[in-house]
């Protein structure tokens, strides 16, 4: 089955269509609430960190919690995922620590992955969620893979590949889509149709009706869904995911979303698109959405929201006094890796890196002659 | 003449061209509208239109490919790849396709295009935006490959890179791009692929360098003069083709010579300069010819600034041309 309709649960005065509200739990209910807000409080500190340069780069999911938190919440501890670099709220529902998260973008001693990276590529094995990479669409077809090595050695681990508009445009997602419909991959391909890949609309990107109808020319359903309704996209990938681990082979989201902000810290949106589509999508905002639908069924009291909100920025205003006050990785560690064990020349470069004297970097060191 | 950065260099070779050569086209990610992620394109979408100047989906191989068949019909594409880190994709349609063109064609197909893109570390860029992979390049017979280092060079360079009949790498030190700012002439400008330029007169030791290592070096040449070492500092310009007789000129008289870049020290291409000086050169040597360069590691990111050549080891390796 491939649609081009649009899935939609949460209506505009909060009540769940008729017939389609998945009955979540009140627990479950408030944990997607607190991990949607979580990510935007998180993202709201990391721009401004960067703005008073004290990290290098921040690049935000603002406007797309929904799309990557509730595809997320249907999946077990045990699957994995393949996640691009705008799903925060992830790691975040995984349990991964604040203070994990925020040594990555510091890249101290206490980033998981050693301070390889710019800020927002993270690596958390605890959470089964894979190291990110800058390329577009790598991840894609990586994706495909490890779901062919699950059927191969008969688990029932569920994959999960996130990408953008633009990543439908990549080779991986040509190749991880066509490997993932021949072997009939455990995979839920989640493209996050945002309309922009920086500054290209999603028409520069395709003359498709749909990124969801691409699925059809690789043997697999696939499923538009309204990105920005938590509800929707959790149901949505809930099935893809059950049919993912029953053997009946992969599927492609859509969520229909929008960036709301500009695509990284270096970039400014507001000289490529116009306000008008910016104000349109502010109407929809994910949060405030779910937020009805919560209070409709007296999960939720506005009057609450700002003791949440400040709780969860004192934990992460926490984590970041803690980050600061770290050094940078040790200078060894920078040949670390390359190899399980370093070659006689990575150890040669060591040593003579260690037997440098004199101020690094740029300044200059005094002459050795 | 006009104060120009290496950037603004590059718009100005790119407008010099568009305006007198219809067959110029420039296109890739985020060209057109936003005019580069690095404003290289700016203004060009206005002033050509969006049949010249556009931009395209998101796929390295597709721009590629695309610019090939281009050039393959006879137009004249420019195609940015917004950073090198990102050129893999299309690994196949330039190693494969636009450097072996004309060869497997005895000449009766011919692929006139430009890939430019911003290539090398020092922006805080971790992995996928700093490297600098000429090397892979300079393998692939067929392929040219220029690495301005000054504002003038790039005018310069980019024009006689879109006039050439054979495909061109065109890798820009985006380090440099704001950071340094230099005269340009107005209008016509060419500098020819395969002349070289001494970048700094000196005596004592000969330093090979290009793109974002020329300022480096030249920094390095300061400190070393005032200790009583003159440095001479060789800018090829372009890796291919290579001006091999300025280089082997340059050691021949100062006997000395040390090779800077910022790629992985294993197989970069001050490997090979050191192999010419070796074969061509070694009656003339008085001190083991030294390769400074980054690590034989990904490229960092809170390290970035022990991987990169600093001043420190510049000196270091001329040190070791004098010590051994
Ligand atoms: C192969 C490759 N080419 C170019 C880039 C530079 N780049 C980074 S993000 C981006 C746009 C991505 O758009 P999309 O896939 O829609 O994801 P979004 O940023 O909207 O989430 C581009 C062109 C890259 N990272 N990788
Ligand atoms: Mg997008």
């Amino acid at each position: 089955m491939t649609t081009s309709e649009l899935l939609t649960i949460i209506e505009k005065d909060g009540r769940a269509a008729k017939g389609k509200d998945p009955n979540l739990s009140a627990d479950d209910l408030r944990r997607l609430h607190r991990t949607m807000l979580a990510a935007r409080i998180l993202d709201e500190r990391g721009l401004a960190l960067q703005r008073q340069g004290r990290i290098g780069f921040y690049l935000q999911a603002l406007g797309q919690e929904a799309s990557h938190v509730g595809s997320a919440f249907a999946m077990r501890d045990s699957d994995w995922f393949f996640p691009a670099y705008r799903q925060p709220g992830i790691p975040i529902l995984r349990g991964v620590s604040y203070d994990d998260i925020v040594c990555e973008w510091y890249g101290n001693d206490g980033d998981t992955s050693k301070g390889r990276q710019m800020p927002v590529h993270y690596s958390f094995r605890q959470a089964n969620f894979v190291s990110i990479s800058s390329p577009i669409g790598t991840q894609i077809s990586q994706a495909a893979g490890a779901g062919m090595a699950a059927r191969i050695r008969g688990d029932d681990t569920v994959f999960m590949t996130y990408f953008g508009d633009g990543g439908t445009s990549s080779n991986d997602f040509h190749s991880g889509l066509n490997f993932a419909g021949v072997f009939k991959a455990p995979v839920v391909f989640v493209c996050e149709n945002n309309h922009w890949a920086i500054s290209v609309p999603l028409k520069g990107q395709t003359a498709s009706d749909s990124m969801a109808a691409k699925a059809h020319a690789y043997g697999m359903p696939g499923v538009r869904v309204d990105g920005n309704d938590v509800l929707a996209v959790y149901r949505v990938c809930k099935e893809a995911v059950e049919r993912a681990r029953k053997g009946e082979g992969p599927t492609l989201v859509e969520t229909v979303t929008y960036r709301m902000g500009s695509h990284s810290s270096s970039d400014d949106a507001s000289r490529y698109r116009d306000a008008e589509e910016y104000e349109s999508w502010k109407q929809r905002d994910p949060i405030e959405r779910f937020e009805r639908y919560l209070e409709n069924k007296k999960l939720f009291d506005p009057a609450d929201k700002q003791a949440l909100v400040d709780g969860i920025k004192a934990e992460i205003n926490e984590a970041i006094k803690r980050a600061e006050a770290r050094p940078r990785p040790a200078l060894e560690t920078l040949f670390e890796d390359v190899f399980m064990n370093p070659t006689p020349q990575l150890r040669a470069q060591r040593d003579e890196l260690l037997a440098l004297e004199g101020p690094e970097s740029d300044d200059v060191g005094e002459f050795p002659l | 003449m006009a104060q120009k950065t290496l950037i603004e260099a590059v718009t100005d070779a790119l407008h010099h061209e568009m305006a007198q050569d219809d067959r110029v086209v420039v296109f890739g990610e985020d060209v057109g509208r936003k005019g580069g992620v690095f404003g290289a394109t700016a203004g060009l979408q206005e002033a050509y239109g969006t049949e010249r100047c556009f931009d395209t989906p998101l796929s390295e191989c597709g721009i590629i490919g695309t610019a090939v068949g281009m050039a393959v019909y006879g137009m004249r594409p420019v195609a940015e790849i917004q950073f090198l880190d990102f050129i893999y994709p299309a690994f196949d349609q330039i190693v494969s396709e636009a450097a072996k063109m004309r060869y497997r064609s005895g000449g009766e197909y011919t692929c006139p295009l430009v890939i430019r893109s911003p290539y090398g570390g020092g922006i805080r860029g971790g992995h996928y935006h700093s490297q600098s992979s000429e090397a892979y390049f300079c393998h692939t017979p067929g392929l040219k490959v220029v690495v301005p280092s000054t504002p003038a060079d790039t005018k310069g360079l980019l024009i006689a890179s879109i006039r050439d009949e054979d495909p061109v790498m065109f890798l820009e030190p985006k380090r440099s791009y704001r950071s340094l700012k230099g005269e340009v002439p107005e209008g016509e400008h060419y500098v020819p692929l395969g002349v070289g330029r001494v970048a700094r007169e000196g005596t004592d030791v000969t330093v090979v360098a290009y793109g974002a290592m020329v300022p480096i070096v030249e920094k390095a040449a300061e400190k070393a003069a005032e200790l009583g070492k003159s440095v001479e500092i060789i800018d090829p310009r372009t890796l291919v083709p290579l001006d091999e007789e300025l280089i082997l000129e340059s050691v021949r008289k100062t006997g000395r010579c040390v090779v800077v870049y910022e790629a992985p020290k294993t197989c970069g291409f001050g490997a090979e300069i050191a192999a010419i000086v070796a074969e061509k050169a070694i009656g003339h040597l008085e001190g083991p010819v030294v390769r400074v360069a980054g690590f034989d590691t990904p490229f960092p990111y809170s390290l970035e600034h022990l991987y990169m050549p600093d001043v420190r080891r510049v000196l270091k390796g001329i040190q070791r041309t004098f010590e051994w």
